[in-house]
């Protein structure tokens, strides 16, 4: 038979896969499996949130474990089915996917520890923490996955599961938001998809690493320029980049506080997170050509975006706009492409992550004390809560780009950054964010906290509203790192280098995925 | 052939466009679906179309022996109309609840979740 003489190892994975590389796919594999668990257990609803939060924890310690192995040695690798890359679909942990996993993860641990207070048994039972799970496994394997249809498919994971959560309470107001959601992203990921079938037809191949070393020789021939503007579209739609934007404010502020937190935190980086892994990694020549569009459209995001945040009256509609700013200042960095540029990024998106579910957690914590979103009525929280008060001037200071909080380093490297290269409007543009964004929650902070109502108007409201103690407790667990950040943030900033550094320098992560350079 | 196939993606995306164009969310609806299958037909035609002949590799052989067709592109059109298909169910009864719940399936209508002329926030305190 000539079958026996066939040499099996230059095609398929012949040992068994050491203990060791399991960690790579655990961050997707153990969401999939507590998520399977909680649908199996839908009408106990008083496990679900033990269950949830333990899952999470568990899956938060595979996160770290996954990212001190990327950061000791290099790039991870699983090959799914056997077959060995470009065939078989890879999971590829690196510096980048790794601690953008790790920081998601640990604000949803956040979130379902918030959840056990925002979401009532109703909403336990139509689903909340599977959708959740579900969700944080399409993020896990957007951040994780080595293969460009497979990053498609996570990203349908994580959008059918948020629409899920979106709805969840059937308000009117949610199935007006969700419907403009639920239709703007599916034109996004169609645009995704149609850019990676374009992709297939030239290159041969949708594994990541092989897309990158082919890039080269494919440049004379292939259309690389349209891939690379249909993935900044359809991208940029899901990063909520302007002009493809507007699903957001539409959408943002109409579920459960905790799903927008969920949503505010994680949702955006995904699409930048994509940006990153596609145009620095897999075109870098044409992300050089188009970085002059990528700045104006991040100047336009950063700035607009907080012009819209001074204009609301709604305080979650106020965060809805902050988001779309945070994303702006994070393609200030996709525009400049350089170390310092996307170390920069990095670090916004680890921040922007913390913050901005913080934010949006503040926000609810702020409606239990005063029983209102409403900037019009929301006030004396200063009297009612001191610790609030100081919980709420750390995260605006965080989010305003501030000392002591997490904001203020990401953006010395992109202003030093933007000056380095030639672009001193593009800092300016940052600076004014910064400035703008100060001013938009400096307001929210002064009408909420200090503002004082009449007495008379003061008594009814003030009337015994019991302490938001969950709610306190996962404040204080986001205000610890965002605080860490700012104050210690040489090792985050090391994470970052190393994180850009295996974007702008492929090799390491073409190395980990084709070992000894094995060609197909 | 692939010229032909080419041709009607164009004509489907046309369409799909259009409708999508529209204010009507079940016009949309009908050129989200459009828009699908016009992907659909994307990724098939840029596989490359070869006919009739099945990729298998006889069995004295190691590799095929003729140009064979893609499987490729089938295993990816099978996961995107699965997805699509999904996407599709759900948004016909998101739209179909938020029809009854809202009374009407005009976009500009539809502004539950964002008041027209919303009071500016509190300018002074």
């Amino acid at each position: 038979m000539a079958a026996e003489t066939v040499d099996l190892s230059h095609a398929m994975v012949t040992a068994p896969v050491p203990a060791g590389d399991w960690l790579v796919i655990a961050p997707v594999a153990i969401p999939i499996v507590v998520g399977a668990i909680l649908l199996m257990v839908r009408h106990e609803t008083r496990l679900h949130a033990s269950l949830a939060i333990g899952g999470l924890l568990v899956t938060l310690a595979t996160n770290v474990g996954l990212l001190s192995r990327v950061l000791a040695d290099g790039p991870q690798v699983m090959t799914m089915g056997r077959w060995l890359p470009p065939f078989g679909i890879t999971f590829a942990a690196d510096a980048l996917g790794a601690s953008l996993a790790l920081v998601a993860t640990l604000v949803a641990t956040v979130c379902a520890i918030y959840a056990q207070k925002d979401i009532e048994a109703t909403g336990r039972r139509y689903g909340f923490y599977p959708f959740m799970f579900l969700m944080m496994a399409g993020v896990g394997g957007s951040f994780l996955t080595g293969d460009i249809f497979n990053l498609y498919v996570w990203f349908e994971v994580f959008v059918i599961s948020s629409f899920g959560l979106l709805i969840l309470g059937s308000t009117h107001r949610q199935l007006d938001g969700a419907t403009k959601y639920a239709i703007l992203n599916l034109v996004g990921t169609t645009l995704f998809l149609i850019a990676t079938a374009y992709l297939y037809g030239i290159f041969g191949t949708l594994n990541m690493a092989d897309i990158a070393r082919k890039a080269d020789a494919m440049r004379d021939t292939g259309p690389m320029m349209t891939l690379a503007v249909l993935y900044l579209l359809a991208f940029g739609m899901k990063a909520a980049a302007f002009p493809v934007n507007f699903w957001l404010p539409a959408s943002y502020h109409t579920p459960r506080i905790v799903t927008a937190a969920l949503f505010g935190g994680i949702l955006t980086k995904v699409g930048v997170y994509s940006l990153l892994r596609v145009l620095v990694m897999l075109f870098p020549v044409e992300r050089a050509e188009l970085s002059g569009v990528i700045a104006w459209v991040a100047a336009a995001t950063m700035v607009l975006g907080i012009v819209g945040a001074l204009a609301q009256s709604d305080l979650r509609r106020v965060l809805g706009f902050v988001v779309i700013s945070g994303v702006g200042v994070m393609l200030a960095g996709l525009a400049l492409g350089t170390q310092e540029g996307l170390t920069g990024t990095i670090l916004y998106a680890f921040h922007s992550v913390l913050a901005m579910t913080a934010l949006y957690l503040l926000a609810g914590v702020m409606n239990e004390l005063g029983g209102t979103y409403s900037l019009h009525d929301l006030s004396g929280l200063y009297r009612k809560s001191p610790l609030i008060a100081a919980l709420a001037l750390l995260i605006v200071l965080a989010v305003a780009g501030l000392p002591p909080a997490s904001g203020l380093w990401p953006k010395v490297l992109l202003v030093r950054a933007s000056i380095d290269a030639g672009l001193p409007w593009l800092s300016f543009a940052i600076l004014l964010t910064g400035l703008l964004t100060t001013i938009a929650l400096g307001k929210v902070y002064i009408l909420t906290i200090w503002r004082q109502k009449e007495p008379a108007e003061e008594g009814a409201a003030a009337a015994s509203v019991p302490m938001p103690g969950v709610g306190y407790a996962s404040l204080i667990m986001l205000a610890v790192p965002v605080l860490l950040l700012g104050l210690y943030p040489e090792p985050f900033i090391r994470i970052a280098e190393t994180a850009a550094d295996g974007l702008i320098n492929s090799s390491a992560y073409i190395g980990a995925v084709f070992p000894a350079g094995g060609q197909p | 052939m692939e010229a032909v196939l080419s041709f009607f993606v164009a004509i489907f995306f046309a369409v799909a466009i259009y409708l999508m164009l529209s204010k009507h969310i079940i016009r949309i609806l009908l050129g989200v679906a459009i828009f699908g299958n016009a992907v659909n037909l994307t990724i098939f035609t840029v596989g490359r179309i070869v006919r009739e002949v099945p990729p298998i590799i006889p069995e004295a052989l190691q590799t095929p022996d003729t140009i064979t067709a893609n499987p490729l592109p089938q295993a990816l059109i099978l996961t995107a109309i699965v997805i699509s298909f999904s996407f599709f169910a759900f948004l016909l009864v998101l739209a179909f609840r938020a029809y009854q719940e809202l009374g009407t399936d005009d976009t500009e209508g539809m502004r539950v979740a964002e008041p027209e002329g919303e009071p500016l926030p509190p300018l002074g305190y």
